[in-house]
């Protein structure tokens, strides 16, 4: 029998770190930027956060509000880093999108797996991971009273605030991008830059900013992932393809980052759909069921341009480079 | 305009861009309460000198005083607080954005953005000037007028009092073009400073008080309208005496070349754009298709040309022995083949045609690269034709190897046309082949379209300024909303008529 009220709650996590890589990603597409090294900033997001929070378990006490706040800030500068990298590159030595994108994943996977062998080599523990679990339960620290509401307090209140803090940021954004005049200069940068240009707004604070606001955001993914998600379990590769996955669901969601919230539990639900539907022993079938994210992703972007709507196209701009004086 | 004072000196202003100097020491005064009319020849350095006033590009030398003040313009921003504002030819508006959002795009307000209120006041703005604009309309579902007002609307919006109108005529209908001169008049008379760069002479003189001429950079002179005329100016743009006269031989021994008939085309989404259009246009002769924007030019050439798809009717090509061929059902490149050879000038004049990124030899490639035999592309004939085109037509290139969108915009489509005349061909589509040339090119344009004429090609010429439609074509005919409207001989036609034509089916006297 489908259970479903364990599958929601499993759903969500899922879909928790892929809500927040999206959101930092159309962010950072509305303002024109590609930014296809998400994976690797997501990677490097978690890595940072397990750093800092590997040495304050080290120092000894270990304090609630510090432990979160530490891996926290660890994690937000570690992908802002990643950010400014990104945004040095692409805007102001106008590298191409797409090959700074995939490098910076490539290099962010591998900024993760080294520093993560590294501070196992540092554990001497015998399996290859690193168990954060004082600085998880933090994380993991649901409302007291949640249990006691049976079938709801666990589908909507047994979460860490990580996971609410992801909604919140997707509902700001989407307010931010409608109804705001950053928001509708950020649009103009993505859709027109020449055109948001001549009307006085700089096209470089506002690419920097939205890049870096994004990577950040987009790196508390990575952080949720091993914080809430894991356990606190840290191991090289477990990250593994969900930050491609935040991208696919960029699109899925048509830059719209309070779409984002539904569909990135419906993709977490997608992925890990293979655990409910019994399957037997027919492992070919478990590896099918776990193509469902992917061909969804494959149906909508068929369905969005067919559809062919203006609204629902990719920001205009997007990917290209911008030069006041080029002719 | 002894009494006014200038509102703007731009006093030797300097612009490189690379090896190529584009504006040269250049002093211009800009008075308030007038229309200045900017001249010169395309790459001559209007657009640049006024891409310095309105903040996009920043001057090597020289100095700008606004109102007595020495005023340094780095960005777009700056050029609005000066109240400077500018309409350029290819529209900044953001597409996917409604009218009110283009609007205030970049502007500081106080307080929450409230769409309501921005559209109350763009609804003043328009209501003081004459405009029509819906606020909340998006700016994908308008036609170029359309945006045009919304460009106008956006400067005054941010109360600009000096307002650059770069070519603002060149994709409006006469109709169109009348309400716009009616909106700048009004605002002159509201004490606004006007600057309009145009080529089209006859504009000039009906609308500018006070003309500014540059050449190849430098600024040649300024004069008062009323006291010049046409052929003055034009000499001045281009440094010599130049005939204004298109020629228009007689046609020799012309025989059908194609022959169209009840042709009826729907666009993908099933409006119909050309109804039951018949014609014949022979050889030696020029046809003229006149009409307002959009009202089936483009698909009846594209048709011919085996573009796009026809529901009905046919289209025979006629040999010289008289075989007829239809050409409906074949494919363009066959079509090409047998020597019908569309030359379209988009609006935005890269979109159809050329490669911008490639060089002037790759481009004229495009069309004869099939022809080799051997593996390898034979790269010396275009060459030798891009070095020709380029010497026959004066492009203003560093060289046949320089990208084509590195050109400036007229640049960009002397080698177009001159691409597609020189395939020699025996019919000749054209479409609006001097959309945005200046005066000495466009004759240079009208002169090649006369010698295929003489060398006996059918030549089928869309146009859009009426006047020289008039004057160069054989025979016009008029089209409405995708009807024949009527077919007048191009000797003898009037204005007034062609024009009751191309708004009402048939015109007041059904000719």
């Amino acid at each position: 029998m489908f259970d479903f009220v364990s599958f929601f709650p499993r759903a969500v996590m899922q879909g928790i770190p892929l809500l927040l890589g999206a959101t930092g990603e159309t962010l950072t597409e509305k303002s024109g930027n590609l930014n296809l090294g998400i994976p690797g900033i997501m990677y490097v997001g978690g890595i940072c956060g397990v750093i800092g929070a590997f040495f304050y378990e080290q120092s000894g006490n270990v304090n609630g509000i510090l432990a979160v706040l530490i891996p926290l800030l660890c994690c937000m500068l570690g992908s802002l880093l990643m950010g400014l990298l990104y945004c040095f590159l692409t805007v102001t030595l106008r590298a191409n999108q797409n090959v700074t994108g995939l490098a910076m994943a490539t290099f962010g996977v591998g900024f993760g797996n080294f520093f993560g062998g590294s501070l196992i080599k540092l554990t001497g523990s015998d399996v290859p991971s690193i168990a954060l679990s004082a600085t998880s339960s933090y994380f993991r620290q649901s409302l007291p009273f949640a249990e006691k509401l049976g079938a709801f307090g666990k589908m909507f209140l047994s979460y860490g605030f990580l996971a609410y803090l992801a909604i919140v940021i997707a509902l700001v954004s989407s307010y931010v991008l409608k109804r705001t005049r950053v928001g509708l200069q950020l649009r103009a940068v993505g859709e027109s830059p020449a055109t948001a240009d001549a009307a006085g707004i700089n096209i470089t604070r506002y690419k920097f900013v939205a890049t870096c606001v994004g990577s950040m955001i987009a790196g508390l993914g990575g952080l949720y992932y091993v914080m809430d998600y894991a356990c606190g379990v840290w191991s090289n590769d477990a990250f593994g393809d969900r930050g491609w996955l935040a991208i696919a669901l960029v699109i899925f969601t048509i830059w719209r980052p309070n779409v984002g919230i539904l569909s990135s539990i419906l993709f977490g639900g997608l992925y890990i759909l293979y655990l409910f539907i019994p399957t037997g022993t027919n492992l070919a079938v478990k590896e099918l069921y776990k193509m469902l994210p992917y061909l969804v992703t494959i149906v909508v972007l068929i369905v969005s341009s067919m559809r062919n709507k203006r609204e629902n196209q990719p920001p205009e701009s997007l990917g290209v480079p911008y030069f006041r004086e080029e002719r | 305009m002894e009494n006014s004072t200038a509102v703007v000196k731009m006093r030797n202003i300097t612009k490189r861009f690379g090896p190529v100097l584009a504006n040269d020491r250049v002093w211009l005064d800009i008075y308030k309460g007038e229309i200045l009319a900017l001249l010169g020849e395309n790459g001559s350095g209007k657009t640049t000198l006024m891409n310095m006033l309105s903040g996009i590009y920043f001057p090597d030398e020289g100095q700008i005083f606004i109102n007595e003040e020495e005023a340094v313009i780095r960005s777009p921003k700056d050029a609005f607080r000066y109240g400077i504002g500018m309409i350029h030819q290819h529209f900044k508006l953001v597409d996917v954005l409604t009218a009110a959002e283009n609007i205030v795009l970049g502007l500081k307000e106080p307080g929450r953005l409230d769409m309501d209120k921005v559209a109350e006041k763009v609804k003043r703005i328009c209501d003081a000037y004459g405009f029509d604009v819906d606020p909340y309309q998006k700016i994908y579902n308008m036609s170029v007028s359309q945006k045009q007002t919304v460009e106008i609307v956006k400067v005054l919006y941010r109360g600009a009092d000096i307002l650059i109108l770069d070519e603002p005529t060149a994709v409006l209908t006469p109709q169109e073009t009348e309400k716009l001169f009616a909106v700048l008049r009004n605002m002159r008379d509201d004490g606004k400073a006007i600057v309009i760069i145009t080529h089209k002479m006859h504009e000039v003189e009906e609308l500018s008080d006070r003309v500014a001429i540059l050449r190849h950079g430098q600024f040649v002179g300024d004069m008062l309208t009323k006291m010049t005329n046409a052929q003055e100016m034009t000499n001045m743009m281009v440094g010599r005496p130049v005939t204004l006269n298109i020629e228009r031989p007689d046609p020799v021994n012309p025989k059908p070349r194609i022959e169209v008939e009840g042709l009826t085309v729907r666009d993908p989404e099933g409006t119909v754009k050309l109804d039951n259009v018949s014609f014949t246009a022979c050889s030696g002769e020029i046809l003229g298709i006149a009409g307002i924007s959009g009202c089936g030019q483009k698909e009846l050439l594209e048709a011919i040309a085996g573009l796009q798809p026809a529901e009905k009717g046919s289209i025979r090509y006629v040999t010289d022995d008289g075989v007829r061929e239809e050409l409906i059902g074949k494919d363009p490149l066959s079509i090409a083949d047998m020597g019908v050879c569309l030359s379209f000038v988009p609006e935005d004049r890269l979109g159809m045609g050329l490669v911008g990124s490639m060089d002037l030899t790759d481009n004229m490639m495009l069309r004869s690269f099939r022809r080799g035999r051997s593996f390898f592309t034979d790269r010396k004939n275009p060459r030798v034709l891009a070095e020709k085109v380029v010497k026959d037509l004066e492009v203003n290139t560093p060289g046949v190897s320089t990208p084509v969108r590195r050109l400036s915009g007229g640049n960009v489509q002397k080698v177009l046309v001159g691409r597609e005349i020189s395939s020699a061909p025996s019919v000749l589509l054209t479409a609006y082949a001097v959309r945005g040339l200046d005066i000495n090119s466009s004759y240079t344009i009208y002169d090649l379209i006369n010698q295929q004429k003489k060398s006996g090609v059918a030549v089928i010429f869309v146009g859009e300024d009426l006047d020289v439609l008039l004057e160069l074509c054989d025979r016009i005919l008029v089209l409405c909303g995708g009807k024949v409207s009527g077919i007048v001989e191009g000797r003898g036609a009037s204005k007034p008529e062609v024009g009751m034509m191309m708004t009402r089916l048939g015109g007041k006297t059904n000719g």
